[in-house]
């Protein structure tokens, strides 16, 4: 008989080591020799394919699936981190059914898409097993560059710059690097550390020196960066987490779900984790996907994420609701929270259900209540305090094409900056295009 | 890195993938642009004789086979050499040449088997500032029925002399295109040797009809229901060409004659197989007509890998360097004595082994109850056959048995002496070992 720990409240060990353990297994587990060549034999090789059209990395998909299936997953993984440095990780996190896999052309033929990501992991793995950094850097340019937060757009940034022979420092506010590849993606979909791994990889271009415990704001000011450094780079992302602003709020055992993921990322033993009875997650993006599911492998009897829309208005992608529903999540739309109930400690949250009118989304007067040990809230990030010298649009920092802020040689991507969907994807993406700007300007200016 | 530069006959390109002569290279237009997507070098579109130019069929050209999920495995064609006017081409070839100067740009050229023709449009062509020649003395449909291509392919005298009045005629290298129509390729590149020419390139396309339209009882493809033989290429006629470059590279009359190799080549490793077999540089058509120009990158990509990975810095390091290997069958070693053996953690027990040795070859695999198929050594003649049909890669291999090892088929301790057929006591010309 399995282990299962139904004590009310939020408690430790609720299912057995080896039961944690196997939920906590890779999502998608790597491919072996073989079944990457079957995958890979099933790519057309479309011209000005979709796939690559749909990245937001560009990666030449179509040319590194052909290298793996010509026996050469090195020379692939090559092409897929020239464009994207951080490959490997993306191929893990990547919604590629909403991107890469949901206009092959074989998804549009017969439902069943070549798998780019399984493919792009198979490639990058292969290469960074080996240990070999595939790139070497430009002779030096005398050139110094602030990047801010050692994030997905970070460290694309600060990679693309050291290869382009800049001197790079990277200035992070947390203790480790990673951003929210460390701290904010389920840990199903990146095991085995990876996350820390790619970071040490990614370094090992040289010319990158990360320092720790470096907060905008706090230990550093953008106004210093500006003087010391010939360019900053912004991509701290989004420290601020939206609130309810309900009553009962304060109460024990209601936290962020962004708090709960990083914590479930941190924990050397998930078994010492302690997680509610009954769950109530609040949110309809990945965010609350994936403290929902994590909430129900961790031993949750059960768990419920609630949002506020229709079902078709959620961030998550289908993929991800699917597997919500798989795992045992249930999934309550068109509920928006009214109250919170519990003496000291969270008992009950009550909903009322809501309906779009003309556009606009109304809260009926009818409501129903789910008893809750633990409420988890995922609706929404925001940024953090920023220097007010920078112009800023819908709580973004204002960034142009080549994702160039309102300030002389200050430039911004990922989460942080405007435009852009919030993927690491893009982030990587803003990442780099911004070096390549920053570089274009240090060195037409030379 | 790998140097990839590539020199052939002193003509010098990025790389050593050159597109064959063919619809690809008919235009400026796609010559530049292959150009820009990494192809080192293209053979332009066969030249013909002042006038009126070639007309071709109206109807389909092209007819394929087709493997597992509609992959292309073998074309064929019907298509005549250009039947655009040789002065636009001429024109076209003189801007594309200046704009790529490192390029390799090489001419063929078809004209009637007469002296005087050959010898007026080869300077003429020379006028362009094309890097060589290469003599289309291969198409094996339309134009063989005029004399021209394949009809000079099969008759090495003719050959040869077209050869020698090309030679006499332009200082440029001269490269003869042969034919695979033919019982003997070493006869027609001796031909070309002894006529000077500087390279052979092969091979050209295979008398073919790819399929039969049942309804209309005609060849396909069909042009108002008829058809004829076309010219076959692609994966499928790899290893036709690799034999036949293997010939020349081998025998001590055509050894050390410079050899383009062509025919099939669709990846990095194909392309390495032909120069490992004495191809000094390669050719390609088919693979661009089925994926695009910009198949060839991976060509590049996993070439220069593989050479890495060897430690092979240059072209001229990987070519030919197989060629010692190849060897008549009286020569291989019949004390060399291999095993299958099945990996039964890869083996995905679909018994396809299983019912090619029981059926078709020695019973030499056994199936259990639970399917779990393994190798009788008392029966395995080391056919290879398993391997081969398979479906999962390096799930059955050949291991070698040492020698002083037991041969349970033939109850013979393994030997470890060579040994050949010419020296075997059941040859009744064997000569003595002594």
């Amino acid at each position: 008989m399995p282990q299962t720990n139904r004590e009310n409240g939020v408690s430790p060990a609720r299912l057995a080591p080896a039961d944690v353990q196997a939920n906590f297994s890779d999502l998608h587990p790597a491919y072996d020799e073989h079944e990457a060549l079957v995958a890979a034999d099933r790519c057309y090789f479309c011209h000005d394919a979709p796939c690559m059209t749909a990245c937001p990395t560009s990666i030449d998909i179509p040319l590194f699936i052909r290298q793996i299936a010509t026996g050469t997953p090195e020379a692939a993984a090559r092409t897929i981190l020239n464009q994207n440095i951080l490959g490997g990780m993306c191929a893990r996190v990547c919604p590629t059914e909403t991107l890469c896999e949901e206009v092959c052309v074989r998804e549009v033929a017969e439902g069943k898409p070549v798998e780019i990501g399984r493919l792009q992991r198979y490639a990058t793995d292969t290469l960074i097993a080996k240990g070999v950094h595939p790139f070497v850097r430009a002779p030096e340019t005398g050139k110094r560059i602030a990047v801010v937060g050692a994030g997905p757009s970070g460290l694309a940034c600060a990679h693309r710059l050291a290869m382009l022979g800049h001197t790079v420092v990277v200035f992070e506010a947390r203790a480790k690097g990673g951003g929210l590849n460390e701290f904010g993606i389920a840990a199903y979909k990146s095991t085995n550390d990876f996350a820390q791994k790619e970071l040490d990889w990614l370094l090992a271009i040289g010319g990158i020196e990360v320092r720790y415990d470096q907060a905008l704001g706090q230990a550093i000011s953008l106004d210093s960066l500006q003087g010391d450094f010939d360019a900053v780079f912004l991509g701290m992302g989004l420290s601020a987490v939206n609130a309810l602003r309900l009553d009962g709020e304060d109460k024990t055992n209601v936290s962020d779900a962004v708090d709960f993921i990083a914590d479930l990322r941190q924990a050397s033993d998930l078994t010492t984790l302690p997680v509610g009875r009954r769950v109530v997650v609040i949110g309809g993006g990945m965010t609350a996907i994936d403290a929902g599911v994590q909430a129900k492998l961790l031993g949750a009897e059960d768990v419920t994420i609630v949002y506020r829309r229709g079902q078709e208005a959620m961030a998550a992608s289908k993929f991800e609701q699917d597997l919500a529903q798989q795992k045992g999540v249930t999934l309550i739309c068109n509920a928006t929270p009214v109250g919170i109930a519990g003496n000291g400690s969270l008992t009950a949250v009550t909903f009322a259900y809501t309906e779009t009118r003309d556009g606009k989304l109304v809260t009926l007067d009818e409501t129903f209540t789910l008893p809750a040990d633990q409420l988890f809230k995922a609706i929404g990030q925001k940024l953090g305090d920023t220097p007010d010298a920078l112009v800023l649009d819908g709580g973004k920092i204002t960034v142009n094409d080549a994702q160039k802020t309102n300030l002389a040689n200050v430039w911004a991507g990922g989460d942080c900056a405007s435009g852009g969907d919030d993927l690491t994807v893009t982030a990587v993406a803003e990442g780099r295009d911004a070096a390549m700007d920053i570089h274009a300007t240090l060195m037409g200016a030379s | 890195m790998a140097d990839l530069t590539s020199n052939f006959l002193g003509i010098s390109s990025p790389n050593p993938f050159w597109l064959a002569s063919a619809p690809p290279t008919d235009k400026e237009y796609n010559v530049r642009r292959a150009f820009e997507a990494g192809w080192g070098g293209v053979v332009w579109k066969t030249l013909g004789a002042e006038g009126p130019p070639i007309v071709n069929v109206n109807g389909p050209r092209y007819g394929a086979i087709h493997g597992a999920d509609r992959r292309l495995l073998g074309l064929n064609n019907i298509e005549l050499i250009t039947d655009r006017p040789l002065e636009v081409n001429l024109e076209e070839m003189t801007r594309v040449k200046k704009d790529y100067p490192d390029h390799a740009l090489i001419a063929s050229v078809m004209v009637p088997c007469e002296e005087d023709e050959w010898k007026r449009i080869i300077p003429r062509i020379a006028e362009t500032g094309c890097d060589g020649f290469e003599l289309n003395f291969g198409c094996p449909h339309g134009m063989a029925e005029r004399g021209m291509g394949s009809a000079v392919g099969q008759v090495p005298e003719y050959i040869e002399m077209v050869t020698r009045w090309c030679k006499e005629a332009t200082d440029l290298p001269v490269i003869v295109k042969l034919t695979p129509n033919i019982t003997n390729i070493l006869m027609p590149a001796q031909a070309a040797k002894d006529g000077g020419a500087d390279a052979v390139s092969l091979i050209n396309t295979i008398n073919s009809i790819t399929s039969v339209n049942l309804d209309l009882m005609s060849p396909e493809p069909m042009i108002d229901g008829k058809g004829t033989h076309g010219g076959y290429c692609g994966p499928a006629v790899k290893p036709i060409a690799l034999n036949m470059v293997a010939e020349i590279a081998r025998n001590p009359g055509t050894h050390g004659l410079p050899i383009s190799g062509i025919g099939g080549i669709t990846t990095w490793r194909d392309a390495a197989e032909f120069m490992a077999l004495g191809a000094g540089n390669v050719q390609v058509c088919t693979a661009a007509m089925t994926y695009g120009f910009k198949v060839v990158q991976e060509m590049i990509s996993g070439l220069s890998q593989w050479m890495d990975e060897q430690g092979y810095t240059s072209i001229d390091e990987i070519v030919g360097r197989a060629v010692p290997n190849v060897t008549d069958w009286q020569y291989l070693n019949l004390n060399h004595v291999t095993k299958a053996r099945i990996d039964q953690e890869a083996c995905i027990k679909c018994g396809r082994c299983y019912a090619a040795c029981e059926d078709t070859s020695h019973q030499a695999i056994s199936m259990s109850d639970d399917r779990v198929f393994d190798v009788k050594d008392d029966e395995c003649v080391a056919c290879n056959l398993c391997v081969n049909v398979c479906p999962v890669e390096g799930c059955i291999t050949m291991e070698t048995i040492a020698p002083g090892a037991m041969d349970e088929r033939t109850g013979k301790v393994v030997e470890r002496e060579y040994a050949n057929w010419t020296t075997h006591p059941n040859n009744p010309s064997a000569t003595a070992a002594e």
